[in-house]
């Protein structure tokens, strides 16, 4: 399996979708085919139109807020030693988390096909809030399948959801979190997909979903791209970017200018679970067999029989038993490096770096990708640099983080 | 083998001047000896043909009634080679064909050679997989077609003429028509004439196919789908089984009640 130089990643796959002949594809009712291949001509369409093109980006830099800002964690690297600590503060895009391009992309995707309605699911509710918000900004009628247990969870994005007249549809099926939140939401579009479009949340699902979610994420490597040169005059020799990888939609999107400089190593980091249990939401890590998933053909956590098992993860956003075909495809070639952090790591890494940051309070999810820093910056020089896409913002998970903490708020 | 047994089902559904009885139920629910009695229940009540679903908790086509009846199996411990077993079981007793209707990654964890030799050693007519769309099933129905398992295309209301004649093409002696866009158990959304409408032109392209007819069709509506081929019930069986375990009365019994007044008014 290789990799092709100068081809963008998502376009990387063969005729059924899928990349490196293996991962990806659409494994799909006969009832998804027609929806499934209209928007495939739409995407393409529209990704060659100007105009398109300078919607999103109008969207993306008044709405959402781009370029969202690089910064250097100074006293990180100074209280670390070692490599030199930069930050990509994506958490400061409107909403507070990168899921908001993938939303105002399928919002603008769905306008142009002429819906009205549309439809997705969420984990750590990001995805749903984003979608509720660029569904209210663009008239349209919203419904966020999320499983009940993240519900609970992560109450305080549901209540946005709420607020901007989402509809937030608990989905009470199975482990209760993102896996059966996507399948019901594929469940739903099975049955509405004449008149409403759906956002799949992250970089999984059927190919072209996979290419929408990774093609709308992408800005972010490519404001970065910009930033890292004003910064260092050019590419640095030595430059690791990390980033946390659930569905994988926030490292296909920081990665994605990146694939081609092989002077730049890629670090994925998965969702590790508690220290003392044997439940995880790391599936390239831990090698985890291949299988179908949400329609498409992955590495997923399952037992003998092709069940999906529990995962484990004190964080909603990494919650998620498979992960996208791109991530399995770049792990394959061997052009990503994947590992996972512990929610222990994860929490000791939200402390150190709020503490010496204060700008910088990453959510659970980038707290993974943190903890990787950490863990490596002290051993390599001051020569290297190290990027971590701070993808979130910890005030959704105040209150799992306090409880953990031992306060009460 | 020669002519596929399921064939003759459709067969002698059609000399009876009716189209023949499929019921859906997920095998292993709610355990494996009940399982079985069902089936046998719904053999002696009249059904032509019996879908035994191996269910996926991750499924995405199944609707309410359908995911319950999976839950129930799987939290119950069922496994593959379970339904291996109540099917080989019940074999031996009935004539009654038995399709498996199932997710791609249950053969795929299984293998599709040990999958496969399993259908043979126990007798299962043909498969339905529902999320292995046409042409990505091409190397798997094939295998299929080695050991006489009649794999089963499936096409709906959005599959459009090309894709239907390419479809048609390839598929072997017996196809599936999804009625309606939707998960399995919704309320019937297009007219029983729309539906045939579709059903004759799947028929128009190919007369020599038999073309199944699943989704929403219940009590009130099947006598409408006489003259087709085959029509399916199985969320309504499995609302049934979910009342029976409620009201602590016998699955098998009800079902089979359920299947015999079907096969009724389906001959009426």
């Amino acid at each position: 399996m290789k990799l092709e130089k100068g081809t963008p990643l998502i376009d990387q796959h063969d005729e059924n979708g899928y990349w490196g002949g293996k991962f990806g594809g659409n494994q799909i009712a006969e009832s998804l085919n027609y929806p499934i291949e209209e928007l495939t001509r739409e995407f393409e369409k529209l990704r060659n139109d100007k105009t398109f093109i300078a919607e999103r980006d109008y969207y993306f830099k008044n709405f959402v807020g781009a370029p969202t800002p690089f910064i250097k964690l100074e006293n990180l690297t100074k209280h670390l030693g070692g490599a030199q600590i930069y930050c990509k503060l994506v958490s400061k895009a409107t909403g507070g988390a990168h899921k908001a391009y993938n939303a105002v992309v399928h919002s603008l995707i769905c306008k142009r096909l002429g819906k009205t309605y549309i439809g997705g699911d969420t984990g750590a509710g990001y995805a749903g809030k984003m979608l509720s918000m660029a569904a209210a900004k663009f008239n349209l009628k919203c419904k966020i399948f999320m499983g009940a247990k993240d519900l609970e969870r992560q109450s305080i994005n549901v209540f946005s959801m709420r607020s901007y007249g989402a509809e937030v549809v608990p989905v009470n099926s199975g482990s209760q979190t993102l896996v059966d939140a996507v399948s019901e939401c594929m469940r739903w579009w099975t049955s509405e997909n004449e008149e409403a479009h759906m956002c799949v949340g992250s970089t999984v699902g059927p190919t072209i979903f996979v290419k929408i979610c990774a093609w709308s994420t992408a800005q972010i490597s490519r404001e970065m791209k910009k930033q890292v040169i004003d910064e260092f005059g050019e590419v640095p020799k030595d430059m690791k970017l990390i980033n946390c990888v659930g569905g994988g939609s926030s490292a296909a999107g920081f990665w994605n200018e990146w694939i081609d400089y092989d002077n730049v190593e890629l670090i994925g980091v998965e969702a590790g679970g508690p220290e003392k249990s044997s439940k995880h939401a790391a599936p390239l890590t831990n090698d985890s067999p291949i299988g179908v998933l949400h329609g498409a053909t992955q590495y997923v956590i399952q037992d003998d029989q092709g069940e999906i098992e529990e995962t484990e993860s004190i964080s909603a956003g990494l919650d998620y038993p498979g992960v996208s075909p791109l991530h399995c495809f770049l792990k394959e070639t061997g052009r990503a490096r994947y590992t996972s952090a512990s929610d222990e790591e994860a929490i000791e890494a939200f402390q150190l770096v709020s503490k010496n940051e204060g700008f910088v309070s990453p959510s659970l999810e980038p707290s993974h990708a943190f903890a990787e820093a950490i863990k490596i910056a002290p051993k390599l020089s001051k020569d290297t640099i190290i990027v971590v896409d701070s993808c979130g913002d910890s005030a959704k998970d105040s209150k799992i983080i306090a409880e953990r903490l031992g306060y009460k708020i | 083998m020669t002519l596929s047994t399921l064939i003759k089902s459709f067969e002698r559904a059609k000399e009876d001047n009716r189209a023949a009885l499929l019921t859906y139920t997920v095998g292993g629910d709610p355990d494996k000896k009940t399982s079985l009695n069902i089936f046998k229940s719904i053999a002696e009540s009249g059904a032509d043909i019996i879908e035994c679903g191996l269910g996926h908790g991750a499924n995405i086509g199944d609707g309410g009634a359908i995911q319950d009846s999976t839950y129930r199996a799987l939290s119950g411990g069922i496994k593959t080679d379970d339904i291996f077993e109540i099917i080989e079981d019940f074999k031996k007793d009935y004539k009654t064909d038995v399709i498996i209707m199932t997710y791609q990654n249950k053969i795929m964890a299984y293998g599709e050679e040990d999958f496969l030799e399993k259908c043979v050693s126990s007798k299962v007519s043909g498969i339905i997989c529902v999320d292995w769309p046409w042409p990505l099933n091409l190397d798997f129905a094939k295998k299929c077609k080695e050991n006489s398992i009649v794999f089963i295309q499936l096409l709906c209301p959005t599959t459009n003429e090309d894709r239907l004649k390419s479809i048609l093409n390839d598929a072997h002696e017996v196809v599936y028509y999804i009625s309606m866009l939707s998960t399995t158990g919704q309320k019937l959304k297009v007219s029983s004439d729309e539906i045939k409408k579709r059903f004759n032109l799947i028929k128009k392209i190919s007369p020599d196919k038999k073309c199944i007819i699943g989704f929403g069709i219940t009590a009130d509506t099947i006598n409408d789908f006489k003259d087709t081929d085959a029509c399916v019930v199985g969320s309504a069986l499995c609302r049934e089984i979910t009342r029976s375990i409620d009201e602590k009365l016998n699955p098998a019994t009800n079902v089979g009640n359920m299947v015999g007044d079907l096969k009724q008014k389906l001959s009426s």
